[in-house]
């Protein structure tokens, strides 16, 4: 269902459409199962198809941080569309270590 | 105070209902011609008052969540969000940004800062074991 891709030790996952509390804990486990088969370097997330999100993906995006941070990897967010930098900027997770 | 069109909905806390009570807000704003930007605002903070009640103010049960919405001659809308769930002791502290009671369940505790810096104002009551209410307003400016 969820589109991603591994090369050179990085795992890169296409997250798309609306992501908010009812969608989150699908998300998660699809993406925790490939993190712990995988065991990548490296988490990117994409978010250039995700058109909404509230605080139910601060949550999800800090949840993965900690999972990856686990197997020893590192989180990274990117193509965040403009309409959600807002919400990004507010949480604050870049200051906590997830990259950008 | 003479309010130029109004609506009142309320639906089961399904947490599928979460994308309905955005699109309804959504269409329910439109006749003030908002900017993209003052629409994603007001979706994103009634997304976060309505999952709070679904997750928090009635947990593992399902309750009504109801919405009122108004729309005033001066373009502010007026959205109360409202559950009969169980409550929040201390409101001060529920709204101090990364405070949560859930943890456990990835929850960021960020669901008011998101409110308050996304609307004008936020006014929240609440009575333990009643339930709680969080009224959500702004002006729609519209300027592109
Ligand atoms: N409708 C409600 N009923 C009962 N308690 C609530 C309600 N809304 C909020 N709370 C309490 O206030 C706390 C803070 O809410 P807030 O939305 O800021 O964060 P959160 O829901 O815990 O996390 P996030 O919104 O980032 O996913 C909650 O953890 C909960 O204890
Ligand atoms: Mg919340």
């Amino acid at each position: 269902m969820i589109k991603t891709d591994y090369k050179n030790n990085i795992l890169t996952v296409y997250l798309s459409g609306e992501i908010d509390h009812n969608r989150a804990a699908d998300i998660r486990a699809s993406i925790d199962s490939r993190i712990n088969s995988i065991r990548p370097k490296r988490l990117e997330l994409d978010f250039s198809k995700v058109s909404f999100m509230d605080s139910s993906g601060i949550g999800l995006i800090m949840g993965r941080y900690r999972a990856v941070g686990l197997i020893g990897g590192d989180l990274k967010i990117k193509n965040i569309p403009e309409n959600l930098s807002r919400i990004i900027e507010l949480s604050g997770v870049t200051s906590l270590g997830v990259l950008r | 105070m003479n309010y130029l069109n109004e609506m009142h909905i309320k639906f089961p806390g399904k947490s599928v209902n979460e994308a309905f009570a955005r699109s309804v807000i959504s269409a329910f704003v439109l006749e003030l011609d908002p900017t993209i930007a003052e629409l994603a605002d007001i979706k994103t903070a009634v997304s976060e008052a309505v999952t709070n009640c679904i997750v928090h103010g009635y947990r593992r049960e399902i309750g009504m969540v109801y919405i009122d919405a108004k729309i005033t001659e001066d373009k502010r809308v007026i959205i109360k969000i409202r559950d009969k769930g169980i409550g929040i002791e201390d409101i001060k502290k529920a709204m101090q940004p990364l405070f949560t009671t859930a943890e456990e369940e990835e929850r960021a505790g960020l669901g008011f800062a998101v409110m308050q810096s996304f609307m004008d104002k936020v006014k929240v009551s609440s009575t333990v074991g009643k339930g709680t209410s969080v009224t959500l307003e702004k002006l729609i400016v519209s300027v592109r």
